[in-house]
């Protein structure tokens, strides 16, 4: 990673300007050309270290409901139960963990009833119980995460 | 989890321009006017509306989403804590001006199984890193943390930031 990709990624992971040239706003600030500035964020992208430029959206906001569950599965049913939650298009994330519970994943869907009703069909599938951990508060979040030089 | 009563509302304009952006903007000079272009809208009508969704909290940031693994942060741990309740507000804002947290979050216990209270994230290039950050929160805390554990990420089993599919016939989000 070079001197460019450093300065856009502790930069770059929010403030990104509202303007007709944004790119050329933010080269400035850096000390960059629009030209360059644009190529690196290209290749942040197909190199990997960036997932995704653009808006993050703040899910609850959006309207509906989203909750955090997780289950205790069998280790020689594990696959076949991931599969089994991974079909359910209201499951965004899924994340195997070290616990007694490992299995970890996050659920959108249009309303708390649904939601409900997702976790409940979920049980019902898997014969497993599904503990749910809905956000009651949020403290902060920020990505902070930081660029060694 | 209630649906709060201040919910900004979101017109047809502001769920197309959700769509046209929840993958990304073009990485091109002029990104704003560009999806407009596609949606028929003026770069002004694109540019207010974002920033409207920005001002409401809405979109929480625009920029880039760094990919933690790639960029060498490969230990993620969810560290769970025990925290009074009485003090877990408290606590949960030291925690979360952590650095090294990226995410942290109140949530329910499930007695007697499950007496963690708040859930804070923490990111790490190995998990001794991870341990050293946990051991300092437990510091921080002293004995208003009864008890606490990190679990590993081990798998990723799925992984879609979508909301609304393209094409917007999902169900009743429109």
């Amino acid at each position: 990673m070079n001197q460019l990709e450093r300065d856009l990624l502790n930069n770059l992971q929010g403030g990104f300007p509202i303007c007709p040239h944004p790119f050329r706003l933010l080269a400035e600030r850096l000390g960059y050309s629009e030209e360059t500035v644009i190529k690196g964020v290209k290749n942040l992208i197909s190199d990997g270290y960036v997932s995704r430029f653009g808006p993050l959206f703040n899910t609850e906001k959006l309207g509906g409901a989203v909750t955090l569950a997780a289950m205790s599965v069998p280790p020689e049913r594990f696959d076949a139960v991931a599969e089994q939650v991974n079909s359910f298009e209201e499951v965004a994330h899924n994340y195997e963990r070290e616990d007694h519970l490992n299995m970890w994943f996050v659920v959108l869907a249009c309303d708390e009833n649904m939601l409900e009703n997702v976790l409940h069909q979920i049980e019902e599938k898997t014969g497993l119980n599904v503990l749910n951990f809905p956000k009651e508060k949020e403290y902060f979040l920020e990505l902070k995460l930081e660029v060694p030089q | 989890m209630n649906i709060p009563d201040d919910l900004p509302e979101l017109d047809g304009i502001d769920q197309a321009l959700i769509r046209a952006t929840q993958t990304g903007l073009p990485i091109s000079s002029t990104p704003y006017s560009d999806i407009g272009l596609g949606l028929g809208l003026s770069p002004d009508v694109v540019e207010q509306r974002i920033q409207r969704m920005l001002d409401v909290g809405i979109i929480r940031r625009i920029g880039i989403i760094p990919n933690h693994y790639k960029l060498g942060y490969q230990a993620n741990g969810m560290s769970v804590w025990d925290i009074e309740d009485q003090l877990v507000d408290q606590v949960g804002e030291q925690i979360g001006a952590l650095d090294f947290v990226s995410h942290c979050y109140r949530r329910p216990r499930h007695l007697p199984e499950w007496p963690f209270n708040l859930f804070a994230m923490v990111h790490g290039t190995s998990r001794d890193v991870v341990e050293a950050h946990v051991a300092e929160i437990r510091d921080l805390l002293g004995d208003a943390a009864r008890d606490h554990r990190i679990l590993y990420s081990r798998r990723i089993l799925k992984k879609t930031g979508l909301r609304w599919h393209k094409g917007g016939e999902r169900k009743c989000c429109d």
